[in-house]
Parts: structure tokens; C-alpha cells; sequence
């Protein structure tokens, strides 16, 4: 039996079409318990697929070489989701406008807090430079995150779990966190959700509100910009 | 679909194109993003339209929607760095929790305050000695 297995299993191991099957099942398997969990922001299906293959690689000795040999092709499309988000973006210019100095101000301060706090955790606990820099654009869209960690020296996969880990955590403790602080504005919610824990949050508030949901859009897209701009020069003083 | 992926793929071309002629340290697709941002707010403002054009909306927004997917390739990576885990999950957790907490709250309030703030401006009725 184990045989037989070993028999399919050898030349299939190494097309890279198996690791893009696997890849879209794990994910298409991570969206099925998402909706079976009643939209919980805890089920990530992008940590669950993470998961799932990880365990699968582990499981079988696939080296990640062999593996990404398949997924590259997803991991392609990384490129132009990110110039996607232009779209969104552009189609809010409108609110900007508007709120032009709230928005800068907040955008400015939250983006700073994020990456100094977040550097300084590291470094305070006597983390290693690699994590530091890391953690430094976790709170940006992920495809915006891993490049510029790529950038600076970090480790884009790190940073993609970081990113979606902080994500998670804002998804789930924001709403109740700004109530507790008398901020009832939507768009201070939706920007915040947006510039701390991208589209993860993004999406817990946008289920919620619709002014918060083209804030939130503003906070991901803004953010994703100034913290490429800023945190290559911040890394470079930082030598 | 063909001409929507073209004008993403050909923005992310000349942002990679501009980041090796210029040695700017931003990633080529975030320059592709700001190129494409750019190009709508013109067209939005000669149009009179800030809806983006249907020949690239439908697969922008598919593609974002279905964004988590494309993290995952790079997320497996993280099996390779379990050991990097292992011995710093303290700094790496407070690190995440602390800034994430701090970075929402200061978005939020500085937002807060200033949509509060009346702007001093406006021609309101507030300076009459009345």
C-alpha cells in the first residue's frame, strides 16, 4: 500500500502543478471555515492555509524551493494586486480633499507610532536586528509590507505573518477598544482599522459601516505609500 | 480582463523601470500604485468621474478581494524561520500587540480631535461681543 503511494507520490512531488493545487485547496479550505465560523476575523484563511501547507511541506520533507517552484506563480500576482490598490484609492480622492489635515495628521502620527513602537518593542527585548526590521512595516497591506521588508533587509515572511497577526488583533479588539475611548466616528474608526491593521480590520469595519469602509480604504492605501517612503530612510539612519 | 492586467503589469513595469533608473528605495509595484493614482485623479478631474473606468475595475477589485491568497506562497516561508520564532516569540509578540494597540489609538484620536476641532476660519458668529 505505502508502496503504491510512494509510487504516485515521488513524481508528483516535484511538478510545481501540485504545489499550486495545494496551495488553492488550503486557501479555498481556509475561506470554507471562515464562513463556517461566522466570519470570525480568528479565522484567517490565510493563516489557515498557511498552516495547512506548512504542516503538508513538514509532513512530507518538501524542501520550500520545491514548493515555491509551484507557488510562484500565485505569489506573481503580488505585483499588480498591489498597483490594484491604486483603484480604491483613487475613488476616495474626493474624501481626502475634504479632510485633508485630519487625515494627514492622523495618517503621519499612526504611521510613525506603528513603526517606532513596533522597532523599539523589538530592540527594547532584546530582539535581533532581522526581527526589528521586520516589524518595522507590519502594519501596511501585506504585498506593501514583504517589499519593503524585502528593502530594508528584513524577512518578507516574517513580516507577512506579522502583518496578518497585527491585522487579526485589530480586527478584534478595535471597535471595542475606541468605544471605550469615546471615539464614535466612523471615520476615525475606518482610518485607524486602515493605517494599524490594513485589510484584515479593514474588513471588520467595513461590514459595519460604509463612511468607515472608504476610511479604512484611505487609511490602506495612504499608509501603504508613506510607510514605503518612510521606513527605507528611517532604516538607513538606522545603521 | 487582458487590457485591465496589462495597464497593472505595465505600471508595475515602469515602477520597477523608475526604481532601478533613480535608485529610489521604494518597491517598483508601491511606484506602479502612485503612477496609477496619479493617472485616475487626472482622468477623475478632466471627467468630472471618480469612479475608476469599467474596462479596469472588475479586476482590480477581484484581485484585492482575493488578496489573502497571494500571501500565502510567502507565508509558508515562515516555516523556514520557526527557529528565529522559537527563540524570540517575547519581543516578536509584545512587539505586535504593543504597536498595533498604540498605532490604532493614536490614528483614531489624533482623528478624532482634529474632525472635532471647528475650523477657526469659518465665518462663524463666535468673535461677536454681542
Amino acid at each position: 500500500m505505502s508502496a503504491t503511494i510512494r509510487h504516485l507520490w515521488t513524481p508528483l512531488s516535484t511538478t510545481p502543478l501540485l504545489w499550486l493545487v495545494v496551495t488553492l485547496a488550503a486557501y479555498a479550505g481556509g475561506r470554507w471555515m471562515q464562513r463556517a465560523c461566522g466570519g470570525s476575523p480568528f479565522a484567517s484563511p490565510v493563516l489557515i492555509a498557511i498552516l495547512i501547507v506548512g504542516t503538508i511541506m513538514v509532513s512530507t520533507g518538501t524542501s520550500y524551493d520545491t514548493y515555491f517552484a509551484g507557488a510562484q506563480f500565485i505569489h506573481f500576482l503580488l505585483g499588480p494586486v498591489t498597483v490594484a490598490l491604486a483603484v480604491p484609492l483613487a475613488e476616495n480622492f474626493a474624501l481626502v480633499r475634504r479632510h485633508i489635515s485630519s487625515i494627514g495628521l492622523a495618517l503621519l502620527a499612526g504611521s510613525l507610532t506603528s513603526v517606532i513602537s513596533g522597532v523599539g518593542i523589538v530592540w527594547l527585548l532584546g530582539g535581533s536586528r532581522s526581527v526589528a526590521l521586520s516589524m518595522a512595516p507590519k502594519a501596511v497591506t501585506t504585498p506593501i509590507a514583504m517589499a519593503v521588508s524585502h528593502q530594508i533587509g528584513g524577512v518578507p515572511a516574517l513580516t507577512a505573518s506579522l502583518a496578518i497577526l497585527g491585522g487579526i488583533l485589530a480586527a478584534i479588539i478595535g471597535r471595542h477598544m475606541l468605544a471605550r475611548f469615546q471615539i464614535d466616528d466612523w471615520r476615525a474608526h475606518g482610518l485607524a482599522a486602515g493605517v494599524a491593521g490594513s485589510g484584515i480590520a479593514a474588513a471588520q469595519v467595513a461590514a459595519i459601516d460604509e463612511i468607515g469602509a472608504a476610511f479604512a480604504a484611505l487609511g490602506i492605501g495612504l499608509n501603504g505609500l508613506l510607510t514605503a517612503l518612510l521606513v527605507p530612510l528611517l532604516a538607513a539612519l538606522w545603521r | 480582463m487582458p487590457s485591465a492586467m496589462l495597464i497593472l503589469v505595465g505600471c508595475q513595469l515602469v515602477g520597477e523601470l523608475l526604481r532601478n533608473a533613480f535608485q529610489f528605495p521604494i518597491p517598483g509595484p508601491v511606484i506602479g500604485m502612485f503612477l496609477l493614482a496619479v493617472i485616475l485623479g487626472i482622468r477623475a478631474n478632466r471627467t468630472g468621474n471618480d469612479r475608476a473606468p469599467p474596462l479596469l475595475k472588475p479586476t482590480a477589485e477581484g484581485l484585492i478581494a482575493n488578496m489573502g491568497l497571494l500571501f500565502v506562497p510567502a507565508g509558508v516561508g515562515i516555516v523556514a524561520e520557526a527557529g528565529v520564532i522559537r527563540r524570540e516569540w517575547l519581543p516578536i509578540v509584545v512587539a505586535v500587540a504593543g504597536s498595533t494597540i498604540l498605532s490604532l489609538l493614536v490614528t483614531a484620536l489624533v482623528m478624532h480631535w482634529t474632525l472635532r476641532t471647528p475650523h477657526t476660519s469659518s465665518p462663524d458668529h463666535q468673535g461677536d461681543a454681542s
